[in-house]
């Protein structure tokens, strides 16, 4: 029963109250049950901060306030505990974010508490709160901009989430602690509960901070709605009230507990302890509502969240055949296409058309809309067009597709590509791997043309003929220009650039450097704020990613297995074979080494080519508005700007350990302020 | 007091868990199928319609993850689509997700069904009804536009 208790005290937050309840009643009875329980508590909140699960860290703490109100801990007790939290800001040399979870510990447990511990303790409650008021007024707020989701203050400002707490808490305190929304069952025991004995927290020292503390990174609280959005029903508590606080936890909390099972977190947030005191119904459920109050607050959303309404909006139409009036959307119509409203749109109906077919998409959206149609998603064949007939290479794409057809393999089309002239006659290098990119682009486009068909067709083309194209990329140029390439043919048809994009890096016919390279230059910059870039980039980077990752554990699997070993031969006590048997593990743990050490290599380089490329587009931009005299911030600047910082926050673990070199090579005190800001504000996520 | 009661609830993952269906053509033992099953990481996907593209169900099933690969089903008679496909992942968690949040949802505007499958082998890629489709289109008695009509035991009719 005790560690069922525990766990679900850990785990089950929004249904704290009851289960503080239990205990209180459990204690009432058997008052060593009770010194047990608090006991395990504590045991379970130091094993929760030596791991780093701090957000479960924040349940325990909240568990054990509760208890005070069911008197199972005294109040001064608990009071001394967040004493300590709250001297965790007189550390040195310390990061900010350790604090910050001390102080938002303490903070977010008051609406729960604060009551009861200021009738015990006033003296001691508001020392600790001015000295979290005088923390808080000096504590750093770089962040803030990166994590926002507009850049406007109008209609809700997004404040830092322990501004907003704080100010909540102010409220409480000022309504003399009065807390309406908690469900408090404690209350319905009262004359059992207030005969207990209750017990002392033992004093509790905060571990200190390691190397390998990491702990939670700040937040923005995103408001969307306020009291105004749904006049007939029950009023929507405002901002800064503690209730706002309260509610949004449980909802939160209720999501994290019930993520596998959809239909049971439906109907948990529905039937919500107090929905109909609140306007719960009306803010889940209203969809229609919320997507319009996106849409129109789309000019100042961050560039990422604009990606993600995209994603969501579009999956949903696909689940209810598309129908939407956009005709209320007709505004965007009249505004320059780069604008945010008439590119969302684009967007949107582009992945609507990935679910469906282009001629359902033209169908469903009014003739005024069909500026923002999709392409039909044909395959552009240079050679096919009997226009082409004087273009150098014609004669050869002709062979190969009667070649292909007839089922040649990898030889026959090295035999017919020898005979193209190469452009480049001047750049041969020595080794006779010349970049010949008229071989490259005849080759390609035929058979990318031939397997047009599907998906499927296209891999297979990519498989059979794989010799064919590792020989012509073998450069870098050769990479690039087959992406280039593979670009021309299939830019009507995004979502099959990135498919054979995928397959290229997996059968490494190209790598990540070259797709870095590739989305980044100049015959990509028309495209450069489409969404399926970005999809693309960031594809890319995950591959790599979990490149490294699977080398890693390899090479952590092969010294297990070496160690294992050992441990065998130890046990058994013989000599003989010792040496020989450790040779090729041995051999296999350094090839091993070495595989890992290249391949993060790799991935740093990786990060530096797109960081280089950013810090070049960016500055060009910089200077060419400070010397023409215009606004820096356009919509292109808006999104490049958000790009960047969407680099560092998808891949902040990665990019974590490369710090100091990004540090030292790219974000150095030279750059242009615009641009360094963004990497301060990254750092300020762990300072 | 049932300790697995509370916590169980904690760990459920019903949308994961197997189905009643066992591949009947499976070779191996009932044992074998459902180890098979538990750390595959390719799911059978059912009731499309015929003319849904492997492109479309690239679309909606990459949203849980990086595909390996799909393999089309075909009528074997006429080497077309019958209805069905597979979706090879490369890790169990995003078939795990795709299970939780595509399983019963919409493509192409059919409620579509995942389930769990041991591996594709050669040969599975075809329908298994008499007529070359797939076992529920033979006897079906309604009338399915997106699925050739009417069952082919009352086409025949």
């Amino acid at each position: 029963i005790l560690r069922i208790l525990c766990t679900v005290a850990r785990l089950l937050p929004e249904k704290l109250t009851v289960y503080t309840t239990l205990v209180g009643l459990l204690n009432a009875r058997n008052y060593n049950f009770g010194g047990e329980f608090v006991e395990a508590m504590i045991r379970q909140l130091k094993e929760c901060l030596k791991v780093n699960m701090y957000n479960e860290a924040v349940h325990l703490v909240r568990f054990l306030s509760d208890l005070v109100n069911c008197h199972v801990i005294a109040a001064p007790s608990m009071v001394a505990m967040f004493e300590n939290f709250v001297s965790v800001t007189q550390e040195e040399d310390v990061p900010q974010v350790r604090c910050d979870w001390y102080i938002f510990a303490f903070l977010s447990s008051l609406p729960w508490v604060g009551k009861e511990l200021y009738e015990k303790k006033d003296a001691e409650m508001d020392r600790l709160l001015s000295q979290t008021e005088s923390y808080l007024k000096r504590r750093q707020k770089i962040h803030v901009p990166m994590l926002q989701v507009w850049t406007a203050d109008k209609p809700h400002p997004q404040e830092e989430y322990l501004d907003c707490l704080w100010s909540q808490i102010q409220k409480l305190k000022k309504d003399r602690w009065q807390e309406r929304h908690i469900l408090r069952p404690y209350l319905a025991f009262d004359s059992i509960l207030c005969e207990a004995l209750q017990h002392n927290l033992p004093p509790f020292t905060p571990p200190p901070h390691t190397e390998d503390s990491v702990y939670p990174m700040p937040r923005v609280i995103f408001r969307m709605f306020d009291y105004t959005d749904d006049p007939e029903g029950p009023v929507m508590p405002g901002s800064h009230s503690v209730e706002r606080f309260v509610i949004e936890e449980n909802l939160h909390c209720i999501i994290k507990s019930h993520w596998k099972e959809r239909k049971t977190c439906a109907a948990q947030l529905l039937s919500y302890p107090g929905n109909n005191k609140i306007p719960l119904n009306y803010h889940i459920v209203e969809l229609a509502q919320a997507t319009e109050m996106l849409y129109m607050r789309l000019d100042t959303m961050n560039t990422t969240c604009v990606d993600r309404f995209i994603n969501w909006f579009s999956h949903h139409l696909s689940n209810f055949q598309f129908r939407w009036s956009w005709e209320d959307w007709s505004d965007c119509l009249t505004q320059d296409l780069e604008k945010p409203k008439p590119k969302f749109v684009r967007e949107v109906l582009e992945k609507c058309m990935r679910l469906s077919y282009h001629q359902r998409i033209i169908d469903i959206v009014p003739a005024s809309f069909s500026v923002l149609s999709p392409a039909n998603p044909v395959c552009i064949y240079k050679y096919g067009d009997e226009n082409n007939r004087s273009l150098p290479g014609y004669t050869v794409a002709l062979c190969l597709t009667i070649a292909i057809k007839n089922k040649a393999g990898n030889d026959e089309i090295f035999s017919i590509l020898k005979d193209v002239p190469n452009p480049n006659q001047d750049d041969d290098d020595d080794e006779g791997f010349t970049f010949n990119p008229l071989k490259i682009e005849v080759f390609v486009q035929t058979l990318l043309h031939l397997a047009a068909k599907s998906f499927s067709h296209s891999f297979s083309a990519l498989a059979k003929f794989h010799e064919v194209f590792k020989t012509l990329a073998e450069s870098d140029e050769g990479k690039l220009h087959v992406l280039r390439v593979v670009y021309e043919v299939w830019k009507n048809h995004p979502q099959m650039i990135a498919v054979l994009v995928d397959k290229m890096i997996r059968t490494q016919i190209v790598d990540c450097a070259a797709v870095a390279n590739w989305i980044f230059s100049s015959e990509l910059a028309h495209d450069f704020t489409r969404f399926y870039i970005w999809e693309i980039l960031h594809s890319t980077i995950r591959k790599m990613n979990k490149h490294v990752l699977k080398i890693h554990k390899e090479l952590e699997d092969t010294k297990a297995r070496l160690a294992r070993q050992h441990k065998r031969r130890d046990s058994d006590d013989d000599d003989r074979s010792s040496d020989r048997e450790d040779g090729p593990l041995e051999e296999q743990i350094e090839r091993l080494q070495e595989k890992v050490e290249s391949a993060q290599s790799e991935q740093k380089n990786l990060f530096l080519v797109i960081f280089q490329r950013f810090i070049m587009l960016l500055t060009e931009h910089l200077v060419r508005c400070e010397t023409g005299g215009i606004d820096v911030f356009t919509p292109w600047y808006k999104s490049c700007i958000e790009r960047l910082q969407q680099i560092f926050l998808q891949h902040h673990q990665i990019i974590q350990q490369y710090m100091v070199t990004f540090e030292n090579l790219l974000f150095t005190a030279e750059l242009d302020h615009h641009i360094l800001a963004v990497f301060q504000q990254f750092c300020a996520l762990q300072a | 007091m049932c300790s697995g009661g509370t916590l169980s609830i904690l760990r459920s993952d019903s949308y994961v868990d197997l189905s009643q269906y066992r591949d009947q053509h499976f070779r191996g033992t009932r044992y074998d199928q459902e180890r098979l099953l538990r750390k595959s990481c390719t799911l059978y996907v059912g009731n499309l319609s015929f003319y849904t593209t492997e492109e479309q169900i690239h679309e909606l099933f990459g949203k849980s993850g990086d595909i390996k690969k799909i393999i089309m089903g075909l009528d074997k008679v006429k080497k077309t689509a019958c209805g069905f496909c597979f979706v090879e992942y490369y890790a169990r968690g995003d078939a795990e997700n795709a299970m939780r949040y595509i399983n019963g949802t919409r493509l192409d505007d059919r409620i579509i069904r995942t389930d769990w499958d041991a591996g594709f082998k050669e040969g599975r890629q075809y329908g298994r009804g008499r007529s070359g489709g797939q076992v529920r289109d033979e006897y079906r008695q309604d009338y399915d536009a997106g699925r050739g009509g009417y069952g082919k035991t009352v086409q025949c009719q």
